[in-house]
């Protein structure tokens, strides 16, 4: 299987399309309703935000507690949809992937072809799984917000479908 | 307590014997590999104590209480305490705000608690963590007393499209037909509890065959396992109306229950 590691430049995602498998290793952040809010809020203000987003990758999960001796507990995809309203912001702002389960919105479709970005599900309910691939958690941003906190995350051969490729076409079919 | 940890960190029985039959039975490759992937999760949940699922649910708990049961003290209370200690003992998620406008203060309780008066002298507690990625896909529609069967079930195959990728395929789909909105929706919920078997009335067969063809699949992503049961509770109700409601479950549905 295609492996990719983060940075996710373009020259990297360009030629993946929706529908192709892959794992990635590198950095990604955790950031759910309540920190988009707050990052979209940020953004508005011209307030300086707590992760550099450009070529960033940002994971819709909000994981359980972590059980001792453990790097992170279950820490599987929430539902994208919820993000939709920040980000076609955020990926103007330099965001370059998303990882989430499910289907998006129109614009946020339109906003990732436009910005050459690319959308990301993983397998959806798997939490105990894919805690597995976590090498490292830190809690870096809104750690008031508890399980919505941002997490900077180091990860492994993390499994990946593309559903939204930087063209714009989605695994899911038109709307 | 004790409940908080089976629920949260096994997969009931009858739901994995669910999964593997929609695993044998998948044609579609892509979907075979995600449900390999949901019945690995389960296996590494046990074998790690770790949650099956990061979303541990608002916890639902039933509380059946036989009327010969006398009670000193404050039994709500206990049970609210009882989950709360037992989300914090095993490290789950503190998902409840306590603020529902503000969204601030996220803790692990208090939970939903249903309680039934029913026969016998013992108490019956069963917790039931729902993740509210499927949660948010529930329905509820008053229908005209004159509406046909048709339109009923046309409701219940799209509420469950309109689920679609979101919710976690694939679903256990639970319907409450009849009483009033909210006990329609408290049926569809009950429903959840169902043993899910390969056994089901006419009615339950044919709304698993029709949204088995919707071909919405694993994650969305096709394939012939959208839902592995359909069940239906309901009970009478007014001249004037038919109330129906849709409670969906992702596939880590989760229960546990215990006799006191």
């Amino acid at each position: 299987m295609k492996r990719i590691n983060t940075p996710l430049d373009i020259n990297k995602i360009k030629s993946l399309k929706a529908g192709d498998e892959l794992l990635l290793s590198g950095t990604i952040y955790t950031a759910r309703d309540q920190a988009h809010k707050r990052l979209a809020q940020a953004l508005k203000k011209g307030v300086h935000l707590p992760i550099e987003l450009k070529d960033a990758v940002i994971y819709y999960c909000g994981p359980t507690q972590t059980p001792k001796g453990k790097i992170i507990g279950s820490c599987g995809p929430t539902t994208s949809s919820r993000m939709d309203a920040f980000t076609p912001l955020l990926l103007a702002r330099g965001l370059k992937a998303m990882i989430g389960k499910g289907n998006r919105s129109r614009e946020v479709k339109e906003a990732i072809r436009k910005y050459k970005g690319i959308y990301f599900v993983t397998y959806a309910g798997c939490g105990a799984l894919l805690a597995g691939c976590v090498k490292k958690a830190k809690t870096i941003a809104y750690g008031d917000l508890g399980p919505e906190a941002i997490l900077k995350l180091e990860v492994k051969d993390f499994p990946l479908i593309v559903a939204v490729d930087p063209k714009g076409r989605s695994i899911y079919g038109k709307d | 307590m004790e409940l908080t940890r089976k629920a949260n960190f096994f997969l009931r029985k009858d739901v994995l014997a669910g999964l593997r039959k929609a695993y044998s039975a998948e044609k579609n490759k892509r979907a075979k590999n995600i449900l390999k992937a949901i019945l690995d999760n389960a296996a590494i949940a046990a074998k790690e104590k770790l949650a099956i699922c990061q979303d541990t649910g608002i916890p639902i708990v039933f509380a059946q209480v036989g009327h010969e049961v006398s009670i000193s003290g404050d039994l709500k209370a206990a049970i609210h305490k009882g989950v709360e200690q037992g989300y914090k003992k095993y490290c789950l998620r503190n998902s409840i705000v306590a603020g529902h406008l503000s969204r601030e203060s996220s803790g692990f309780s208090p939970g939903v608690i249903h309680t039934d008066i029913v026969k016998g002298n013992k108490i019956k507690l069963t917790l039931l963590p729902k993740g509210f990625g499927c949660e948010n896909k529930s329905q509820s529609k008053m229908f005209r007393p004159t509406a046909g069967i048709e339109e009923v079930k046309k409701f219940i195959i799209d509420a469950v499209k309109n689920a679609g990728p979101d919710a976690c395929p694939p679903y256990v789909v639970g319907v409450g037909i009849g009483g009033t909105a909210d006990y329609a929706a408290l049926l569809a919920k009950k429903a959840l509890l169902r043993k899910i078997s390969g056994r089901g009335s006419a009615l339950e067969r044919e709304l698993l065959r029709r949204i088995n063809k919707t071909g919405i699949g694993p994650m969305g992503l096709g394939g012939a396992s959208t839902a592995l049961a359909v069940y239906v509770e309901s009970y009478p109700t007014h001249i004037a109306g038919l109330p129906v409601s849709v409670n969906i479950s992702c596939h880590a549905l989760r229960s546990a229950s215990v006799v006191l």
